[in-house]
This record gives C-alpha cells, sequence and structure tokens, in this order.
C-alpha cells in the first residue's frame, strides 16, 4: 500500500549535492513528503512500490553505520533493489578509484547512487561522471544535505515550524559537514542561527554564513530553541586543536548545567556518532529533551523522500 | 637552439615599437640582421634596407622585445609525458616568449653541473628559444645543505632556488645567502611556511569555508618573506621573492625595497588576473600553491606592477597530466600551465585599465633581464634579435586541444581573450607565425 499522497512536488535538481542551490520550496517540498513517510514507517506493513524496478546503490568510501543503514532502509521500503559497497581504498589511489568506480558502475546502469567521500567536492566530480542520480551523503567538510534535512523535518514536526525559532550549533564547526548544511538550511527557513566553537574550530569567515558566533556556550545557548550538538574526531582531540577531550568538554560539552542557559525546555540534537562524557553529556543524550533517537527515525523517512523526489526525475518515472 | 647567422635580414615595417628599457613607445619600423637588432626608429623604410630583406608590414601592431619567463616548470629530465624543453619551447614561443627560465624540480634534481650542462645541450637541440636553467640552492632540494653554487653558477645556472619548496631552516637560508653574495648569485626563493600551510589547499577565507576545504592563511607566505627580509639585513646578496600573492605581502616587500636591500620580487600571470571565487565548483586547474586569493589582493599586486613594487610577472607554468588533476581538490596536484596564455592574460589588465601596456612588457621583459643579467628584454641597437609581434586587441576564444604544451591543464579554459602575439622571432629567426 502506499499511503504517500502523489504530491505534485518535483525537485528542482536531478541530483541532490547539498543544500546549496535548494528553494524554501524544494525544502517544504521534501519535508512535506518526508511527513507522510514517517507515519508509512511506523505502520506493520512498510513497503511501497515506488521504486519498483529500480536500482540503488550505496557507494561508500568513509565507514558509516547509521547513514549507510538508513538509505538501504530507505530503498527497500520504497521497492528498489539496494546495493552497497564500502570501497576503501588505498590512500595512494583514492582519486583514480573515484573516477574508475563512477565510471564502472554508471556501465551497470544504476538508477541513483548514494556516495560518502573523504573529500569536499569529491560527490560533484562523481555526478559529472555518470548518468543516474546522484545523492551526497556527505563530502569532507562540505555538505551532508540529508542529515539537515532529517534534522529540519525533526525540528518541525516538535516545535510546528522552523522559522523564527534560534538554533545554536556547538562544536567542531571547521570540519563539519553537518554544520554546513545546517547552517544553509535553517537561514533558508528563516531560523536564527549561532554558532558556538573555540577559535581554533571555527573556519576563518564563518561570520559571512549569516550566523552568529560565539565562543562562550553561555552567551551562544542564551535563548536557544534548539542545540546542536556536532561530534569531534578523536584524533582533533589532543593538542591538535584543543589542548585536551578535558578542557574542550569542560567548556563545550553539554551538561545539564550548560542546558539550563538555553529556554526551558529546549531541544537537543546530535547527529551522531556521539562521544558520550566529551561533547554531551548521558544526562543529557538520554534526558527528556533529547530528539536524538528521533533524529535516527526521521533519517530514514527523509530518504525515502529524497528518494521519491529524484525518481521523479528519472527515464520512464 | 644553435644561431644560423646567415639568415636573410628582416624590417618589421609600419609598427608601434614600445621598448620598455628606454621607456619608448613609437611609431616605426625596427630592422634585425645577423641575430641582432640593428636598428629601431621612425623611418627606416624599405628603402634603405639591404638586399635580400624580408619586410613584414607590421600594419600598426606591436613590437616588443621578447618575454622572459623567469619561473616554468619542465619534466625534462624526468618527467617527459608532462612537458620536454622541445614542447615547453614550442608552446612559449607561441605565447611571445623568447627565454625560458626552467626550475630546478626535475628528476633528478638539477643540483649538479652536469645536469646543468645536460638541460643547456638538450635545450640546444631541441628548443626553439632560449632556455636557461636555475639550480638548486640545496642539495635535493632537500632545504638542508647548500649546493655547489660557484660551480653551478660557472656551468650556466642562471640563479639559485628550491622550486616550490621554501627553505625552513634559517640558518641554512642565511649561510646560502651569504655565500651566494661571494659569487653575486641570485638566490630566488618560494616563500610559504609549509607548517602554516598544513592541509590547506586554497586561500583562507570564505570561499574555502563553503567548500569544506582547508585554507592558507596569507600569513604562511608574509612569515617566510618577512624572515628573509631579515636574514638579507645581515647577509646581503641578492633575493628574490618567487611568487607573492597577497597585500600584506607587498608591505614587507617595500619596506625591505626602501631600507635598499638588493630585493626583488614576482607575481604569477595568474595571481595577477584570477582570484579564490574563481575556483567555483572545485576547478582543480585552479589549484595553485601559493594559492589564488582575494579579489583586493589581485587588484593590489596589479598596482604593484604598475608601481613597479613587484618587478616581474611569470608563468608559473607547471604541467600536470589529467591523472593528477582529475582528483578530489585536496587530493589533485596544485599547478597551471601558463607559458603560452601569459600575454594574452595579461592584456586582461590593460583592458581594464589597470596597467599600461608599457609597464606590462616590462615587468614581462625588461625586468627580468636586467634581474637575471641577460642580454635580452630591450630594442637597443646591439641587443639580440628576440622580439614579439603583438596585436593588443584580436578577439579569440581559448580551446585547450589547440595549446602547444603536452598538458591542458590551463585556468583559462574556453575563456574569452582580447589580444595576442603574432610573431615570435628568436636570433633573427621566426619561430611562431600565427595565422
Amino acid at each position: 500500500m502506499n499511503i504517500a499522497p502523489k504530491s505534485s512536488f518535483v525537485l528542482s535538481q536531478r541530483h541532490l549535492l547539498g543544500i546549496e542551490g535548494l528553494s524554501r520550496e524544494d525544502i517544504t517540498g521534501l519535508l512535506d513528503l518526508a511527513g507522510n513517510f514517517v507515519d508509512l514507517n511506523r505502520q506493520v506493513e512498510k513497503k511501497t512500490a515506488t521504486l519498483r524496478g529500480r536500482t540503488l546503490m550505496n557507494l561508500f568510501f568513509e565507514a558509516s553505520t547509521r547513514t549507510q543503514a538508513s538509505f538501504e532502509l530507505a530503498g527497500k521500503r520504497l521497492g528498489a533493489d539496494v546495493m552497497n559497497m564500502s570501497v576503501q581504498s588505498s590512500s595512494m589511489q583514492k582519486g583514480e578509484t573515484l573516477i574508475d568506480t563512477a565510471i564502472t558502475l554508471n556501465a551497470m546502469r544504476p538508477d541513483i547512487i548514494v556516495v560518502r567521500h573523504h573529500a569536499s567536492g569529491a560527490v560533484e566530480l562523481l555526478a559529472r561522471k555518470v548518468d543516474c542520480s546522484v545523492i551526497n551523503a556527505g563530502d569532507g567538510s562540505h555538505e551532508h544535505p540529508t542529515q539537515a534535512l532529517l534534522d529540519a523535518l525533526t525540528i518541525r514536526r516538535r516545535m510546528g515550524h522552523i522559522e523564527g525559532l534560534t538554533v545554536a550549533i556547538c562544536g567542531d564547526i571547521l570540519h563539519s559537514r553537518v554544520a554546513r548544511s545546517n547552517i544553509m538550511l535553517l537561514n533558508t527557513m528563516g531560523a536564527r542561527v549561532r554558532v558556538v566553537a573555540p577559535s581554533t574550530l571555527l573556519p576563518t569567515g564563518i561570520e559571512r554564513f549569516g550566523v552568529e558566533v560565539t565562543r562562550d556556550m553561555r552567551e551562544g545557548l542564551a535563548g536557544a530553541d534548539i542545540v546542536m550538538m556536532l561530534r569531534l574526531q578523536k584524533e582533533r582531540m589532543n593538542g591538535s586543536f584543543v589542548p585536551s577531550t578535558g578542557e574542550f568538554s569542560h567548556y563545550f560539552g553539554l551538561d545539564e548545567k550548560k542546558l539550563s542557559y538555553a529556554k526551558p525546555g529546549a531541544l537537543v540534537m546530535h547527529p551522531g556518532p556521539m562521544n558520550r562524557g566529551i561533547e554531551i553529556d548521558t544526562a543529557v543524550a538520554d534526558g527528556a529533551q533529547s530528539l536524538i533517537r528521533e533524529q535516527v527515525e526521521m533519517g530514514v523517512a527523509v530518504r525515502m523522500a529524497v528518494l521519491e523526489a529524484l525518481s521523479r526525475h528519472l527515464p520512464n518515472a | 637552439m644553435l644561431v644560423d647567422r646567415r639568415r636573410p635580414p628582416i624590417l618589421l615595417a609600419n609598427a608601434r615599437i614600445i621598448d620598455p628599457s628606454r621607456d619608448l613607445d613609437i611609431a616605426g619600423d625596427v630592422l634585425i640582421a645577423d641575430g641582432v637588432i640593428r636598428e629601431a626608429r621612425r623611418g627606416i623604410g624599405a628603402a634603405g634596407v639591404p638586399d635580400g630583406t624580408e619586410v613584414v608590414d607590421c600594419h600598426g601592431r606591436v613590437v616588443a622585445p621578447g618575454l622572459i619567463d623567469m619561473r616554468a616548470f619542465i619534466g625534462e629530465p624526468g618527467a617527459g609525458h608532462r612537458e620536454t624543453l622541445a614542447s615547453a619551447s614550442q608552446a612559449a614561443a607561441a605565447g611571445g616568449v623568447t627565454t625560458i627560465v626552467c626550475q630546478p624540480d626535475t628528476t633528478p634534481v638539477i643540483d649538479d653541473p652536469a645536469i646543468v650542462d645536460f638541460v643547456l645541450r638538450r635545450a640546444r637541440d631541441t628548443a626553439i628559444v632560449h632556455v636557461h636553467p636555475m639550480a638548486a640552492l640545496t642539495k635535493g632540494m632537500k632545504g638542508k645543505e647548500m649546493t655547489e653554487i660557484g660551480l653551478l653558477k660557472a656551468a650556466g645556472a642562471l640563479a639559485f632556488t628550491d622550486g616550490d619548496r621554501s627553505v625552513t631552516n634559517a640558518q641554512v637560508m642565511r649561510r646560502a645567502l651569504t655565500y651566494a653574495s661571494d659569487f653575486d648569485a641570485l638566490i630566488v626563493h618560494h616563500t610559504e611556511d609549509p607548517d602554516l600551510v598544513g592541509e590547506g589547499v586554497m586561500n583562507e577565507g570564505e570561499f574555502a569555508a563553503r567548500l569544506g576545504l582547508m585554507g592558507v592563511p596569507r600569513a604562511a607566505e608574509t612569515i617566510m618573506l618577512e624572515r628573509d627580509v631579515r636574514l638579507l639585513e645581515l647577509t646581503g646578496g641578492r633575493y628574490h621573492a618567487a611568487s607573492l600573492t597577497c597585500a600584506e605581502s607587498l608591505e614587507v616587500l617595500k619596506r625591505a625595497k626602501d631600507h635598499g636591500l638588493a630585493i626583488t620580487a614576482s607575481a604569477s600571470i595568474n595571481h595577477l588576473t584570477l582570484n579564490d571565487n574563481d575556483i567555483g565548483p572545485y576547478r582543480t586547474f585552479l589549484k595553485l600553491a601559493p594559492p589564488l586569493r582575494s579579489e583586493e589582493d589581485r587588484v593590489a599586486l596589479a598596482a604593484a606592477i604598475d608601481s613597479g613594487l613587484i618587478d616581474v610577472i611569470m608563468s608559473d607554468h607547471n604541467p600536470q597530466d589529467v591523472e593528477t588533476k582529475r582528483l578530489p581538490f585536496a587530493e589533485a596536484e596544485p599547478g597551471a600551465i601558463g607559458i603560452e596564455t601569459m600575454l594574452s592574460a595579461g592584456l586582461r589588465l590593460v583592458h581594464s585599465g589597470e596597467l599600461s601596456l608599457i609597464k606590462l612588457l616590462k615587468a614581462l621583459s625588461t625586468r627580468p633581464a636586467e634581474i637575471l643579467g641577460l642580454p635580452g628584454g630591450s630594442l637597443r641597437s646591439g641587443a639580440p634579435a628576440d622580439v614579439v609581434v603583438i596585436d593588443p586587441d584580436m578577439p579569440w576564444i581559448l580551446d585547450p586541444t589547440e595549446l602547444k604544451s603536452k598538458c591542458k591543464n590551463t585556468p583559462f579554459d574556453e575563456a574569452k581573450m582580447q589580444g595576442r602575439v603574432v610573431r615570435t622571432i628568436v636570433v633573427g629567426r621566426t619561430v611562431y607565425e600565427y595565422v
């Protein structure tokens, strides 16, 4: 059965490479579509036939558990044949592997390829070499559009709207594709965005992204409706960007005390996987204000919406 | 290249003669014979030339000294698939460049007099323009021990540089500067602190932040330049900053020049005509080291050419093949070809009103000749007949497949150009003619 109504929504582009370039209408259309899939996913019978006969390839050059699983489920629930490929390439030949793999896979005539890669811009490069639709599942420090969409869906379902909310994004902004995609999406939807991080983890020029920048959690969280924490990669913790995990967590780790600076009942988000006790305390992560598990649930629905929207561009759709 | 002195004389008639070495910009004729400029003045006319002279009507086009490209990376020896001396010289001739100064980062590195000799002989046999190598400043370009500066210079090395690497050890740099000054040898240095460059792949700033690419701060360049200036105050000697890119470096350079230090500097044609915004959707052909900077920096560099603060425009010609460029931006090799398009790209600055034609040509010919001690860069009587004829206005679109260079990694891919070289003459011989 298919409870998703045949909305007339058509995404303005053939690929989903980033939030950049999406209009407010595109985002709203995707979130509306995703909302329907949330209900479907809570039923016993979760399958539709929208993508029956279509082939979805998950091409992951970087290890991932939840994003890959989420895309796999999304594809299967829409009736597509899903193939997972994890390419653990040697550090020497990564680039050649990327182009060669793209050309090889393209010859197998997939309909949609989902790509994650450790280098910024790699997904766009790959998209230029293939005939099918390409979805960016995270490229380097550049973009992670489906994460931003699932965050937006989570917020919208809980708060009823995004416009006018104050969202504080905290932690390693410099290396975070999640932060970039979220900043663009939230700005497009009319939210007020703050970034909170030590200066070593802020990119030069961040103030030109239309965000308020602060190095202080109390100031950054004051009056915030949503507190979005980011993952700090292990290799950046000890001395290179911050002195130690202890000092980082002292100043930037979200515990109940820091959360109390935000609006009463402010909601807490994290894209996962979490470093408990470093950027977020267990009490907060598992507490009443946490949306973290709901984010994962919304992830499947959003990816189904993206797959369905892109499939409307496919030949014979 | 071999000089044939029996070649018939050439009269370049009805030309606009621009000789930056004399601040000359007049209408007239240029007579070339026996491999040298005989005369460049008004009214030589066809009547006053020797029998058998080839008369070329220039129809008012510009005749200027051939360009001298102070910084070109060529693959020979060791990477002939990227560029050979022969292919580079073909590209140079098509770009009006009559002298190439090649860099020592070959395989093996040009750090031994025998390799200098090899390059000079190979160029003589295969190249159609002059080629002079720079030698490595340190053995193997490893930044640790200085090379045989005296013997290398005697063998024909024009200057000493570690190519696109910086000598990070200040003591090594100090000793090299001191020792080189005994031989009046020029040291050319790439000023970029590799630790500050770190993982950076483009200019640090808003565009890098948006693309999710790590940035290279301007300070990486300025700090190294500042260090070199302090060392130069200690040591004396002649120093040339290989490729400056930002406004802050210009302040350092100006202060050093005002103090009377023997310091000169280059900027690449890329940094004078492009900025970091041109990288757009991860265009790896615009990945350079040092990186393209902001538009404000570009404007400041152009003004510094106009004022003479920066002495030289060079191509930074760096052929990279498809395998090293068709990669994600951070993983691609830096570098762009440029020797063939340097003049046309430079004319953008003239057409935009940022630079006069004579100042452009001065930075492309007269100044590098003076700094390197080469006889070219002038149309004086007796100067070598290395001459370029330029149509400064001809519109054309750059088709990379028509480029002579073995690699096609041009940042001006499909770009609209205005002005081009129509004839290049080296030692009295026409080596390129646009038809």
